[in-house]
């Protein structure tokens, strides 16, 4: 399936849920913020959320600011 | 009777945003820096409490690159989430809510800017992003002008802090309008901080001596030629600024007043 992740399109095997995609990516959950089309999922749900094919996923964290 | 003169009157000379209450008077941010464990360091010389921080897309190609959480601990620092780089009320508010889910809390600053070049505010959008982002939940620090009338608008608006510039950011050029800020501060009810403009420690010192709650800083640090040693500077100014406040300045008098008495001369 297709995913545009950050604003580039990847492909994937399917994937059970949000959480599955995270952990893919090589991400720490307890480190991120991701909306699914446009619309936040709460860390507690990724494990609930599916991924679709064609989703467009956010996902942020904290960096340096002023 | 504390003793003034070892800093310990500083433990009872807190300030109060949005029902969190702080004593250190400085907050800095994390941008610029050559690394985050600089970064870290400069936060603790400034004795910060609160570090501004800014949300951005993970790299996706290399997950592996430092992390600002894992130096700038957020059970050591308040995160202060900042909108840097919105230009409209929706993409603050956007930005702000994935803050809010990674980090969970919802004390934010909110900067709305017209353009790049002089990255001053667009107070217009400024006001209807603090609209949005109160009705959201949100409690709001607001980075605006030096203009007394958009001050008062944010804050019957419900702003929970106003943070008028001292100049551009970045800028380094330091308080440019202090009969503004001076106008601001009296009119205000809720904290009135400083946020950027501040290019060396005096122009901090400066801020506090007109009655500011705090003062918010992230260029004059982390492109110091010594960041950490500038940190400690600023933490000096802070302190030495908001005293010399407390403590009320003498008059200034057009002419001199002689120190030593004139009376019993030889």
């Amino acid at each position: 399936m297709k995913l545009t992740i950050n604003g580039e399109v990847q492909v994937f095997a399917p994937l059970p849920h949000l959480a599955a995609l995270v952990a893919h990516l090589g991400l720490d959950s307890r480190k991120v913020a991701i909306e699914r089309n446009l619309e936040i999922v709460p860390r507690s749900a990724y494990e609930q959320t599916p991924v679709a094919d064609g989703d467009q996923i956010e996902i942020v964290h904290f960096i340096g600011g002023g | 009777m504390e003793d003034t003169r070892t800093g310990a009157q500083d433990a009872q000379d807190t300030w109060t945003v949005a029902g969190r209450t702080f004593t250190s008077r400085l907050i800095v941010g994390t941008g610029k820096y050559k690394d985050y464990a600089t970064n870290a360091a400069a936060a603790e010389a400034a004795g910060a409490e609160i570090v501004t921080v800014a949300i951005r897309r993970v790299n996706l190609s290399d997950p592996s690159q430092p992390m600002l959480v894992d130096h700038v601990k957020p059970d050591r620092f308040t995160f202060l989430p900042n909108t840097a780089g919105c230009f409209t009320g929706e993409d603050a508010v956007r930005t702000l809510r994935l803050a809010r889910e990674a980090g969970g809390w919802n004390l934010v600053k909110l900067e709305v800017l017209s353009n790049t070049k002089h990255l001053l505010p667009d107070m217009e959008e400024t006001l209807r992003a603090l609209k949005l982002l109160i009705a959201d939940g949100f409690e709001v620090m607001v980075y605006c002008s030096d203009d007394p009338v958009y001050a008062q608008k944010l804050e019957e608006a419900g702003a929970a802090a106003i943070m008028p510039l001292g100049a551009p950011i970045g800028s380094g050029r330091g308080i440019q309008n202090m009969l503004n800020l001076a106008l601001i501060i009296e009119q205000a009810k809720v904290p009135v901080l400083v946020d950027a403009g501040v290019g060396t420690a005096s122009d901090a010192a400066v801020a506090m001596e007109l009655g500011c709650d705090a003062v918010l800083m992230n260029t004059a640090i982390a492109e110091a030629r010594d960041p950490i040693l500038m940190a400690s500077a600023m933490r000096h100014a802070v302190i030495a600024g908001r005293q010399a406040y407390l403590a009320g300045r003498m008059p200034k008098r057009m002419y001199a007043d002689p120190s030593s008495p004139l009376s019993g001369l030889i």
